[in-house]
């Protein structure tokens, strides 16, 4: 019986791999804003435009220096691109209430969304946070990354300017 | 595993293959992601290292979720060959740990199988998991989530939570009403107040197989919240509430329970202020009542201390909430000094300072025949607003983080903390903890791709097993790679004998989504905290190879 179910996994990887090809969209999830209010992940959009949506905490230190490298450069980023990033916070009921103050104190330009429960990131396979993910203006899911090193964010700003292009990301 | 699972699991699976194959072209989307760690372990007695018979033991899992326009389900392979170290051992062997279908329509989800939830802030109802911590909470069940109207949100469930590959013998039934205000019109939409109220209702059933006390079978819980914003200001204020509930962990007393946590911030650009406060009293609610450690847990208490993420801080001394009582208080000041100022540099500089202080809640005896805590008894009195005497926890610390150039990054750290490790570790007898921890941190960016960071922290105490140094060294090609040296030293340990070199090197490699990790060294024994919530991690010396990916 056991070897049965493990022949079925084995199948159902082999078609994920075929399925792969098809694009990942944005997960349907209940998360919440800063203002206290609900939102449902799959109205996030762009109008057309590039957007990232990147899993973070206030207790994860690579995460907070990827935000902030790119807070730096967004005004340009967005001037250049439209894009928007999406900051999606998994801090708990310990840290929740934080997360404001905190994206105020850094004077970050970014949407905010609260993911207390995780909801989001597991609809989103996120295995640990930082998470980042690029979405085209079809709303593709066209590349992503899990981990973050200092220098990533030229390469993010690389990535959205070929997709603002409509380029395509191998 | 046993049958029943085995088979619906297998139903689980092959809704996979069921949808998929239906109304082509439309085949839907399957994602997941899986982690796997193995570790071989040395033998290394000087760190008091358990040996281990297996020699290798691995932890593994893989998600397959599957979404179809309004239908979504998925399972969860577990695999534990045996449990790491530090793992409960009852995770053994291989089985699904998690399988569910959802389905949306009109407003209205229904969940069956496994779910994750939460009412409020979960002070009254969490499902959650935390992987790194062994915690699975998991719910199976029915949910239904409904929105009748705009603005107005429902819930309510019947489960059994998980208990390993099993399920714990209680069963959990919850609803929970949120009203949000401002969605309810759309003159009310524009409203510069912003209003959310809630209330959720909580009870769980277990047999009472007592011979000789009555104990309660079935246990309700309420409470209500609100969150209220207006311009800079926002205010959240939770209180919950839990009739008797003698359990192993509160000592079978019969005294009632509740808790009450409150929020107060002001934040605008450049500035945020976030005040804090909570009340915990004989609050540990678990679906089965011999229930102990991680296990069965319905609610979920959040400690109310600065979640810290450097290396000595983070694992030396956490502090972990006490079901059974405490109060604390908070407050956090973060602010960016002006660019192109004198204070704030170039680049601007940010200074954020928190204060946290844990006590016990005043516990008196019911009456003068009575002990405290005694059990079958109310267990004590206590006065709502009262401090109690003991000290849990203190900690002063302040963050300055600076750019210097374009290349130089820079954070400095210091903290002084009272750490109550009689209470917070349960190490009878010791003596309260009295610290300094100062570290730094400091990136070189030698070109757009190349970066070294080092670390270096101190934790200095004249208690407990003395003073601490740390240093850490790790070396980045963006996006690829990082390898990274790190050694806790344990110098002022006062046993000569146990000043102990814990060091480790690591080496990663990320391709987008997919991690790879390679680690050897030494693990010292101690609490491990993720999320809020800690366990004891033995020590351990060995080769541990991680994989992670999302696809």
């Amino acid at each position: 019986m056991q070897k049965f179910i493990l022949i079925l996994l084995g199948l159902g990887l082999n078609f994920i791999s075929a399925e792969a090809q098809n694009k990942q969209h944005i997960a349907s999830a209940d998360v919440k804003k800063l203002d206290g209010s609900s939102f449902n992940t799959s109205q996030l959009s762009n109008d057309g435009k590039p957007m990232l949506v990147d899993f973070w905490a206030t207790w994860c230190g690579p995460c907070k220096a990827e935000l902030n490298a790119i807070a730096e450069e967004y005004a340009e980023w967005q001037k250049e691109t439209g894009v928007k990033l999406v900051a999606v916070s998994i801090d708990d009921a310990r840290n929740m209430e934080k997360v404001g103050p905190y994206v105020n104190g850094k004077n970050w330009e970014y949407e905010v969304l609260l993911d207390p429960n995780g909801d989001f990131k597991r609809a989103m396979n996120v295995n640990n946070v930082p998470h980042i993910f690029l979405v085209n203006g079809k709303g593709e899911i066209v590349w992503q990354q899990n981990s973050s090193a200092p220098g990533d964010e030229d390469k993010i700003f690389e990535l959205v300017k070929k997709v603002a292009k409509g380029e395509e990301i191998k | 595993m046993n049958k029943i699972q085995l088979k619906a699991a297998l139903l689980y699976v092959s809704c996979f293959f069921y949808l998929s194959s239906i109304g082509q072209p439309n085949l839907g989307e399957i994602h997941g992601n899986f982690q796997t760690d193995v570790q071989y372990y040395n033998k290394d007695t000087l760190i008091g290292a358990p040996i281990v018979p297996e020699k290798v033991l691995m932890n593994g899992f893989a998600n397959l979720n599957f979404t179809r326009e309004n239908f979504s389900c998925g399972v969860r392979y577990e695999s534990y060959l045996n449990a790491l170290q530090g793992f409960d051992t009852r995770y053994k062997g291989n089985g699904f740990g998690f399988r569910y279908a959802t389905y949306t329509k009109d407003n209205l989800t229904v969940t069956a199988g496994n779910f994750y939830d939460q009412f409020g802030s979960g002070l009254i109802f969490r499902s959650y998991e935390e992987r790194t911590l062994g915690v699975d909470n998991a719910m199976d069940g029915l949910r239904l989530k409904y929105r009748p109207i705009s603005g107005l949100y429902l819930k309510g469930f019947i489960a059994k939570q998980r208990f390993f590959f099993g399920q714990g013998e209680g069963i959990v039934r919850g609803a929970d009403a949120e009203i949000n205000v401002n969605e309810l019109s759309e003159q009310l939409a524009n409203a510069k107040l912003k209003v959310q109220v809630g209330g959720s209702f909580v009870s769980k059933y277990q047999q009472d197989k007592d011979i000789v006390y009555k104990l309660p079978e079935n246990v309700a819980s309420g409470g209500g919240r609100l969150k209220v914003a207006y311009g800079k200001f926002s205010f959240s204020g939770e209180y919950v509430q839990k009739i008797n509930d003698p359990s192993t962990m509160n000592n079978f007393i019969y005294k009632e329970g509740s808790a009450v946590l409150l929020g107060l911030a002001y934040s605008q650009k450049g500035l945020g202020i976030n005040l804090g406060a909570k009340r915990i009293d004989n609050m540990s609610f678990r679906s089965d009542r011999g229930a102990i450690g991680n296990n069965l847990m319905i609610n979920y208490l959040p400690a109310l201390t600065k979640q810290q993420s450097y290396n000595l801080a983070a694992s030396i001394y956490p502090y972990a909430s006490q079901p059974n009582g405490e109060m604390a208080y908070q407050a956090e000041v973060i602010y960016t000094l002006k660019k192109d100022s004198w204070l704030g540099g170039k680049y601007g500089t940010t200074v954020n300072v928190n204060y946290s202080e844990v006590h016990d809640i005043d516990k008196q005896i019911p009456n003068d025949s009575t002990s405290l805590l005694e059990p079958h008894t109310m267990g004590y009195k206590s006065e709502f607003l009262k401090v109690g005497e003991t000290v849990f926890f203190k900690d002063f610390n302040v963050e300055i983080t600076r750019k210097l150039s374009k290349k130089w990054k820079t954070v400095f750290f210091y903290a002084n903390q009272v750490y109550n490790i009689e209470v917070v570790q349960g190490h009878p007898g010791e003596p309260t903890i009295y610290s300094n921890l100062a570290a730094a941190d400091i990136t070189y960016k030698i070109n757009s791709t190349n970066a070294i960071r080092i670390e270096v922290e101190g934790l200095f105490t004249k208690q407990d097993i003395g003073s601490w140094a740390a240093a850490l060294l790790e070396y980045t090609v963006a996006p690829h790679w990082s390898v990274a040296v790190l050694d806790q030293y344990n110098y002022g340990n006062p046993e000569s004998e146990k000043q102990i070199h814990y060091y480790t090197g690591n080496i990663t490699y990320t391709q987008n989504a997919n991690r790879f990790s390679i680690a050897y060294g030494r693990q010292r024994a101690g609490l491990l905290c993720v999320g809020g919530v800690c366990r004891i991690v033995p020590a351990s010396n060995g080769l541990t190879l991680s994989v992670s990916s999302s696809f």
